[in-house]
């Protein structure tokens, strides 16, 4: 009996959607190193407020006198600076922390924003057709024949700064690639028959659309969000450096390399180029994982 | 075709249109004007004086049309710090940025397209597999900061170049550009180098997938079996079919490099447009930021119409599709 009972435990569990998504993405080694290294980065900026040796922006904490130490110099009271210190004497260690708080924080939700506002008329497009389609398309083309930097210079331009304004900036520049994908992928999939089998059941529109339509579009959606929030964290990074983005208030990766960029000049390198080893690891690690996800939720590439 | 022409042209005209309502909207009416166009050194009797002579005092499509006016016939208001007009002073900084973006092109295309051919042609080796790693690199890197960090190594640790501006310049055959001087070299190497890292990517990609795709075709195979050298059949019969796509993708990408090229110049202190636009906006020069807003727009809508009406020239399908729209 024990012979028999044996393989029946051997047996690999049922093959669910979400387990032959897992391995096919776990194939690739590279993927899993940028998974890991975000899941890592990710972490760090949740966790900042506890995990930091010292609260950057608590002016109590921080003595002008400990200002640009070198990396792993002792401090006035005793503490060891790992990475060094800016000219506030603040604690580069921490102040990268907080910084990818800030930065993961308004890629993060400026891709969500980005995608619910793209994604809904992108569907209503491909649903709509007629002049709503060639509203709302047009609007898309025209706005992608504009590089991004250039629109969001802009829209900061007249806005002014503020987190709330960088994040409507990031918005306005994103929408536009995610509505166009969905309408691409929902163009396809309302000419299939399970969405006439949900017409011929008399479903509300709404129904059709958002519980039918929309979870047949998502896989491409999720590549294009997952290359689009590393673009937004880069160029968030790049608003803030040339002084557009975030204030001095809320010091996101960008401005803590911006302000390092005096200091360069004299050699004190650190200031810089800590920050952005910090912000080339959350994008290098994004991007390894949208190549891999790409791959595998690609149906042409599977066949 | 003319149809086609008629129709672009038209559609070009009317995003024109449409910026400048939002640039006008975004300048004039959200922020305050008075803040925006009038010199905060002004004294009470000069800012009356300056309303009414701005017409600020009047309904806002009246004001809009004033300023249309003015757009219509390259007036776009006068800038406080350097007290010229807004449009000369940025087209005398354009040359510097068309300077910096075709030696950043240039960079991008020499150094790419061999890379891109040695990965293509050894796809398994160490040395393609480090060169596509390379390139997945070069679109992770933020730009300023690479730029920072060529700064750091090449002018302040080893000394070998200088760290900012531009080089001077020299004229001839009608041109003026810093290129025509040693000096000028030193200065643009590393804004170049910088500028073309992204595109220098790209050329990577697009030139290995290239010769991917081309050195499995029959004629390549028929090239070898004439008994051609390998080094003919690379450089006439592969190249050649490379350069299509490479040389669609860049031309679309110029534009690109133009705007990009803000970063840039503000890093490398470069006295281009780019730099004027992020002094402007931080000094609060706001003719200047309107009619850079304006310009440029204007350069894409134009570029942009280019490469469509040269697509629909060149390709049938475009054009049919176009008419039937």
């Amino acid at each position: 009996m024990t012979a028999i009972a044996e393989p029946v435990a051997a047996r690999p569990p049922a093959e669910t959607p979400l387990r032959r998504f897992w391995s096919e993405f776990a194939a690739n080694r590279l993927a899993l190193f940028g998974l890991a290294g975000f899941v890592a980065v990710a972490t760090i900026a949740l966790a900042a407020p506890w995990i930091s040796p010292q609260n950057p922006y608590d002016l109590a904490k921080i003595d002008i006198l400990d200002g640009r130490l070198a990396p792993g110099a002792v401090g006035m009271d005793g503490v060891r600076f790992w990475l060094g210190t800016d000219d506030q004497g603040r604690d580069m260690l921490s102040a990268i922390f907080y910084g990818l708080r800030i930065s993961l924080g308004v890629g993060a939700s400026s891709t969500v924003l980005a995608v619910t506002i793209g994604g809904v008329l992108g569907l209503l497009a491909a649903y709509a057709g007629g002049r709503v389609e060639t509203l709302i398309m047009r609007v898309v083309d025209i706005q992608l024949s504009f590089p991004a930097i250039l629109i969001a210079l802009v829209l900061l331009a007249v806005l002014g700064q503020g987190l709330g304004k960088i994040v409507v900036a990031l918005v306005a520049v994103q929408w536009a690639y995610y509505a166009r994908t969905i309408r691409g992928t929902a163009l396809v999939e309302r000419r299939k028959e399970y969405i006439e089998a949900a017409e011929c059941l008399a479903l509300s529109r709404n129904r059709i659309l958002f519980r039918h339509l929309l979870p047949n579009c998502l896989p491409p959606l999720i590549v294009v969000a997952t290359v689009q929030v590393a673009h937004a964290i880069a160029l968030e990074a790049t608003l803030s450096f040339l002084g557009l983005g975030l204030p001095i208030t809320e010091p996101s990766l960008g401005l803590l390399i911006a302000n390092g960029y005096e200091y360069m000049l004299s050699g004190k390198y650190w200031i810089s180029f800590f920050p952005g080893l910090a912000l080339l690891a959350a994008i290098v690690s994004i991007n390894l994982m949208a190549d891999q996800l790409r791959d595998v939720l690609n149906p042409r590439l599977k066949a | 075709m003319l149809a086609v022409v008629i129709r672009r042209s038209m559609q070009s005209v009317v995003v024109l249109a449409a910026m400048s309502v939002l640039v006008f909207l975004g300048v004039y009416v959200v922020g305050n004007p008075i803040d925006i166009l009038i010199s905060p050194d002004a004294d009470q009797a000069e800012r009356a004086r300056a309303i009414a002579a701005l017409g600020l005092d009047r309904p806002a499509h009246e004001q809009y049309l004033v300023f249309l006016g003015g757009a219509l016939v390259g007036d776009l208001g006068r800038s406080f710090v350097h007290n010229m007009p807004a449009l000369k002073l940025i087209l005398e900084r354009m040359p510097a940025t068309i300077e910096l973006a075709l030696a950043a092109m240039a960079l991008a295309i020499a150094i790419g397209i061999p890379l891109g051919l040695w990965a293509g042609l050894r796809p398994n080796t160490a040395s393609g597999r480090a060169i596509m790693a390379g390139s997945i690199l070069g679109f992770s890197l933020p730009t300023f900061w690479v730029g920072l960090m060529l700064i750091m190594v090449f002018a302040v640790m080893l000394g070998w170049l200088p760290a900012t501006g531009r080089g001077p310049t020299a004229t001839y055959f009608g041109i003026t550009t810093s290129l025509f001087t040693l000096k000028g070299w030193a200065h643009i190497a590393m804004p170049a180098f910088n500028l073309a890292l992204f595109k220098m990517a790209l050329v990577i990609r697009l030139s290995r997938a290239g010769v991917r795709e081309v050195l499995p075709m029959d004629y390549i195979k028929f090239a070898r079996a004439k008994g051609l050298s390998a080094r003919r059949v690379l450089w006439v019969h592969v190249f050649k079919n490379i350069l299509i796509p490479v040389v669609t993708v860049l031309g679309l990408e110029l534009g690109n490099v133009i705007a990009f090229s803000v970063v840039t110049e503000t890093v490398f202190a470069w006295p281009g447009m780019g730099k004027l636009i992020i002094d402007s906006i931080n000094l609060l020069d706001r003719p200047v930021v309107v009619a850079y807003v304006l310009v440029v727009t204007a350069m894409f809508v134009v570029l942009n119409l280019t490469v469509d009406l040269l697509y629909s020239l060149l390709d049938p399908r475009v054009r049919l599709a176009e008419v039937k729209a």
